[in-house]
């Protein structure tokens, strides 16, 4: 079946299987590598990317219910310019990353939910992140980086 | 993980999706969210032929006041639900159980409708629904019917729908206050081991998740408060007559005596937090 | 800071540093195998058993053959050709260890559970998916030996052919006579049981691999997502019988190991094989549910720890048996794991008398290998489980019974009962300051106020003091344990024609931030920005001699090469320096990247400067070759030894046996450090695992020896909502093993935090009579030793 999906602001029209999930699309159809498959039961986050804003697992989407929509990957996140969003400069900034396999969904579910909570406690970043696995760097950094995150967004506002 | 190949169907509307189904009810499934079939299609534990895709019927995602119920399209995604404030202000039981469904990522995806059309006993929002004693409103060939919630749960995995029928709307009793949710788990992402929802305003209802093949009311215990019992002598009445499953997470013993411990707290918080 | 890293200017070693390595990784622009596009690739896809113990009667690939897309399928005998000799063990324990020959594909027995049978080749992954469900296995099943115990029995074999489960017994008992005394003399002793769960590893990228072969020049490119490039190298090379240099190993970005990823495993010997035969890329992606059983598992142990101590409680022995799961086969260093515990045992405390035995046994499981800390949890676990149940003995406070009991900070390097030489320590020390961080006082007073107010959410604090071996290892005591290769590293530095750094490191990372701090250390040696240096690793194309990264010894090891080579790099510069100055080389200085005549500060030349002519080779001293570079390899001649101590606070819901761990200290000590901002992650995560281990994590078989928890809805990961943050603390004891003075912190989390989080839930039940409740402490669990405790709990239960 055709689908035609916006990906971080290109809209491409390609010829896919029913079956086709997200995730693969991203990676085999457009050539964004950077969003990582980490489980196969919609455990451990590492495929979260945006869809029309929202924070999705993208292994459990079809590209078929994607048609038309708009979604951002790891790789729309920084400014063409290669400045990086506030949450990526936060994540560098306070070491919130060791293999880098689980951050690029980490980047989108974080991403998801400073929109949803903008002033969150600590307590709200780890229940918000309750889908998000690392095994690297158990999540203390992630966390500072998150808090720190929220307080750069809100000076950029 | 990917699924077996099928014929994927976009509906535009609920004939459409009912007309698709009644092609050949017994391999096609409707798919709305895909959180609860997608990830069984993965494995392989689910491989329908024809996928009917609702997911953009539109009209079936609302959460209106109907006066003394609210009603909740199908197709209304868990974090829509959670954040309503219809839902928050009438039935805040349910916004706070849509808000503990999986993780933020499933509550972008998932609908009220998927989720209870799939009947897993240990999902939350079929406690919820029972617990605020819900009405189911169905769509199939020959029309619209209503089933009370306490009759739609029927076994693992199974409901009072028919193959070819569609799940349109949720209605529940108001309860603004008087309410509780406990969920027991040993991660915040995972289900519950039990769970119990309550809702004590005037009479009390008490609905158990994962405390048996299908979501069910603790009737010994509202039974039990009906005579006059405390809290923790109804609680004691929780697992009265039911057979919960013994799986990694739990005994069917431990279970029995976590939902004693789960129904008082659960009463206790619902009294005291009622209006 | 030592001398050795800190000559020159005040420099960038020591300091918080941010990571070199991020942007790739922030910005997807990393590349994973999975991420490598390789065109013609094919896919393969492995056809695994569903038994536990099988005879493979027929193979029938025929109709998966005629599925679209499949290119080829074969069977175990269709490919027992391609194999020069059975997969790699190298570390044969005893000279008389059993070893059942273990081929990447099972020809006529399945001996577990995801042991793979057959494989199919498909144009996309899909395809290769579909055809796999289309292979026709014949199986007839067998009895499984699953348990580990009862596996020891001999009951069920684990290998039909094999006349025993036992796969060799290895000792150390260094005085038989004195151990025996010592129990006999003892005031006190004390017996305990405890069970190593296994583990699965679950580092969050699964693995992959990806051979591109060139037919004409007969040479193979393997990328794989390996902590190994080196060492599967030369493996790969013997295994399926391709001289060594034909074969280029590729480890990518790789997406974390903590020993699950050093390893030589059928998959890639499969696509290697496969490439030669097809000549053709072959790829293989990891699903995480495979990964669960075709990846190693961890631990899995029974533990039997005897302590013999005076009435005050000072420890004169320690006795240990052990049965360690080897699960089906020996992998790489499967045999091994337990032993790189047998020394540790006897922990922090000064012992006299000790006595080790472990046998190995096989099951019909997936193969155990080292898992983050490899053997050294396991010995951490026992005796700090045991000084805590001896503290309750004496009812003395465990942080006091610790106390009587350390090897003292003045009898430094000490010569340990089982005959190790502990570098550098100061125990009291860290455990002091963790005490004062946690403020343990304050917390005995509240847990005694709720145990009195019959609260229902008890407080428990749970302490572990460790220290454990790492920097492995000093090549001649490898050889004395029988281990097949060395322990050394290797490293080159070279300054470019513009004075820009290349760092040619046999190290191989998967997310410890080497490229940070390599290029830290050697900044620092050449007076040039981290940034001017370039970290070539992890292919043995560029990088062709190595020993890869496990066992915690990239830095002391590999760091401490680099450190040489710079130092050789400095030390020819000096004299190319000296003929340009025309003066003599010891009358030359180095500071910030300059060299300058002592008593004459305007007389200089830089490093860059001498870069250049060292490339044009114009005006060199006599006999000098062209160019700056310098190579180095280090072989330690100790192991190194960090230590520390961990604090746990927990709270026992009573009602419902849930822990919440709620509050976490860490001290520890692992020498200088390079860069702190890197120690504190490898701390957090460390302790993230190990809090896994005592409280989330297992796999779990059936009877019949199946995996119940293959996936991560099952397989209990901790999220960052199982965990608070953790407050950390640091002494510094350098080592004096390596110029660095630097020890080692990989493993260090994970060693302590599990008998932290453990004595912290039993300490809590303790007045209830719990003495010891088995891994991981699910609510049940804890549940069920609160209600088969002696006393009742306190609280309406």
């Amino acid at each position: 079946m055709r689908v035609t999906v916006t990906v971080n602001g290109t809209t491409e029209s390609h010829e896919v299987e029913t079956r086709m999930l997200l995730v693969h699309y991203l990676r085999d159809v457009r050539g964004l590598t950077g969003t990582n498959i980490g489980c196969d039961t919609t455990s451990c986050g590492a495929c979260t990317v945006l869809l029309d804003g929202e924070s999705v697992k993208s292994c459990t989407v079809l590209a078929a219910q994607a048609d038309g929509a708009e979604i951002t990957t790891i790789e729309g996140m920084a400014a063409p310019d290669g400045t990086y969003h506030p949450i990526q400069a936060a994540f560098h900034e306070h070491h919130a990353l060791q293999c880098g396999f689980c951050t690029p969904g980490m980047v989108m579910a974080v991403a998801s939910f400073l929109k949803e909570h903008p002033h969150p406690s600590e307590h709200e970043v780890r229940e918000g992140l309750e889908g998000n696995l690392c095994r690297c760097t158990g999540y203390h950094n992630i966390v500072q980086a998150v808090l720190a995150a929220a307080g750069a967004e809100e000076l950029v506002r | 993980m990917i699924p077996a190949s099928f014929e994927y169907r976009r509906a535009g509307s609920v004939q459409e999706a009912l007309g698709w189904l009644a092609e050949d009810p017994d391999s096609t499934k409707l798919l709305a969210g895909g959180h609860s079939l997608l990830p069984l299609m993965k494995l392989r534990l689910a491989s329908p032929s024809v996928l009917v895709d609702v997911g953009r019927v539109p009209g079936l995602s609302y959460v209106r006041d109907g006066g003394d119920h609210v009603a909740i399209g199908a197709l209304t995604r868990h974090r829509d639900l959670e954040t309503s404030q219809v839902a928050r202000a009438q039935v805040p039981l349910l916004a706070h159980v849509a808000g503990q469904v999986g993780d933020p990522q499933v509550r972008h995806r998932g609908t009220i409708g998927g989720s209870l059309a799939h009947g897993d006993p240990a999902s939350d929002l079929p406690a919820a629904v029972l617990a605020l004693d819900g009405t189911m409103v169905i769509d199939g060939p020959h029309g619209t019917r209503e089933v009370a919630s306490s009759d739609f749960f029927k076994g693992f995995l199974e409901t009072a729908l028919e193959p070819e029928e569609m799940l349109t709307e949720i209605r529940v009793r108001k309860a603004p206050s008087g309410w509780a949710f406990q969920k027991f788990n040993r991660r915040a992402q995972d289900w519950a081991i039990v769970g119990v929802a309550a809702v004590v305003d005037g009479d009390a209802r008490v609905a158990l998740v994962n405390m048996g093949s299908t979501t069910v009311r603790a009737r010994g215990v509202e039974a039990a408060l009906a005579s006059g019992a405390s809290a923790s002598e109804a609680a004691a009445r929780a697992a009265e007559g039911l057979d919960p499953p013994s799986d990694l997470q739990g005994s069917a013993d431990y279970r029995r005596h976590l939902a004693t411990v789960l129904v008082r707290r659960a009463l206790e918080e619902a009294t005291a937090t009622r209006g | 800071m030592s001398a050795a890293v800190m000559e020159g200017a005040a420099g960038v070693v020591g300091t918080r540093m941010r990571r070199r390595e991020d942007a790739a990784l922030l910005s997807g622009e990393a590349r994973f195998v999975h991420d490598l596009v390789v065109p013609g690739a094919l896919h393969m896809a492995v056809v695994r058993s569903p038994y536990a113990h099988a005879r493979i009667t027929s193979v029938d690939v025929s109709a998966a053959l005629g599925m679209p897309g499949v290119v080829a399928a074969f069977s175990g005998a269709d490919l027992a050709g391609e194999w020069a000799s059975a997969m790699p063990c190298v570390w044969p324990v005893t000279a008389d260890m059993q070893s059942p020959p273990h081929f990447p594909l099972a020809v006529a027995e399945a001996c577990y559970a995801g042991d793979a049978v057959a494989v199919v080749v498909a144009g996309t992954l899909a395809e290769a998916q579909d055809a796999a469900g289309a292979v026709a296995v014949g199986y007839e099943e067998l009895p499984a030996a699953v348990d580990l115990e009862d596996a020891a029995s001999d009951r069920f074999l684990a290998h039909g052919d094999a006349p025993t489960n036992r796969a060799y017994t290895w000792e150390l008992v260094p005085d038989p006579e004195a151990v025996r005394r010592a129990f006999e003399d003892a005031a006190v002793t004390l017996r305990a049981r405890y069970v190593q769960q296994r583990l699965i590893p679950s580092a969050m990228e699964p693995r992959g691999v990806c051979v591109v072969p060139h037919p004409f020049g007969g040479e193979y490119v393997v990328y794989s997502a390996t902590q190994i490039p080196h060492i599967l190298r030369t493996l790969l090379g013997m295994t399926a019988g391709i001289p060594e240099g034909r074969i280029r190993v590729v480890a990518p970005a790789v997406g974390g190991g903590f020993g699950s990823k050093l390893d030589v495993y059928a998959e890639e010997l499969l696509c290697l094989a496969l490439a030669r035969r097809l000549r053709r890329p072959v790829r293989w992606s990891e699903e995480r549910s495979e990964a669960a059983q075709a990846t190693i598992h961890g631990r899995g142990q029974v533990q039997e720890i005897e302590l013999a101590a005076d009435a005050d409680g000072r420890v004169r022995a320690v006795r240990v048996h052990l049965l360690a799961d080897m699960g089906a086969y020996m992998q790489l260093v499967t045999p091994g794991v337990p032993i790189l515990g047998a020394f540790l045992y006897h922990g922090v405390y000064d012992v006299a008398a000790y006595a080790f035995t472990c046998t190995g046994i096989f099951t019909n499981k997936t193969p155990t290998d080292a898992y983050r800390g490899a053997g050294r949890p396991e010995a951490t676990y026992a005796i700090e489980r045991a000084m805590d149940a001896l503290a309750r003995k004496l009812r003395v406070d465990p942080a006091e019974l610790r106390r009587r009991n350390f090897i003292g900070a003045d009898r430094f390097p000490y010569t340990s009962v089982a005959g190790l030489v502990f570098d550098s320590g100061n125990y009291e020390a860290a455990l002091g300051a963790a005490l004062e961080l946690v403020d343990y006082d304050a917390l005995r007073e509240e847990q005694s106020k709720r145990r009195t107010e019959g609260a229902t959410k008890l407080l428990g604090v749970g302490l572990s003091c460790y220290v454990e071996m790492c920097g492995l290892a000093p090549s001649r005591v490898l050889a004395s344990l029988n281990y097949m290769a060395g322990g050394w590293e290797t490293a080159t530095v070279r300054m470019l024609p513009t004075g820009k750094v290349q760092v040619v490191t046999g190290a191989s990372p998967q997310g410890q931030g080497h490229v940070t701090s390599w290029s830290m250390i050697v900044a620092d040696k050449l007076g040039v920005s981290p940034e001017d240096v370039d970290v070539l690793h992890s292919d043995t194309g560029v990088s062709p001699v190595g020993l890869d990264t496990y066992g915690s010894r990239s830095l002391s090891v590999g760091g401490t090469a680099i450190a040489l080579a710079a130092d050789r790099l400095v030390e020819k510069a000096r004299l190319l320096a000296a003929h340009r100055l025309e003066v003599a080389p010891e009358d030359l200085e180095l500071s910030g990247g300059e060299f300058s005549v002592r008593g004459s500060p305007s007389s200089t030349v830089g490093l860059g400067a001498l870069a250049f002519e060292a490339f044009s080779a114009h005006d060199l001293p006599e006999g000098m070759e062209p160019n700056l570079e310098a190579s180095a390899t280090f072989d330690p001649t100790n192991f190194t030894f960090p230590f520390g101590t961990h604090v746990a606070v927990v709270e026992v819901d009573t009602q419902t046996g849930r822990v919440d761990l709620v509050r976490y200290v860490a001290v520890d000590d692992c020498g200088n450090q390079i860069n702190p901002l890197i120690v504190d992650g490898q701390v957090h995560g460390g302790i993230a695992q190990g809090v896994g281990q005592a409280l989330y994590e297992g796999a779990v078989y059936d009877e019949r020896g199946n995996l119940m928890t293959a996936t991560f809805a099952d397989y209990l990961v901790p999220a960052a909502t199982e965990l608070p943050g953790f407050t950390l603390g640091r002494t510094v004891t350098p080592s004096p093993s390596n110029p660095l003075g630097v020890k080692g912190i990989g493993e260090a989390g994970t060693i302590a935090s599990t008998p932290a989080v453990v004595n912290a839930v039993v300490d809590a039940l303790a007045h209830l009579g719990v003495e010891d409740i088995e891994m991981p402490l699910t609510p049940e669990r804890v549940w069920r030793s609160i209600a088969a405790a002696a006393h009742e709990p306190g609280g309406d239960r």
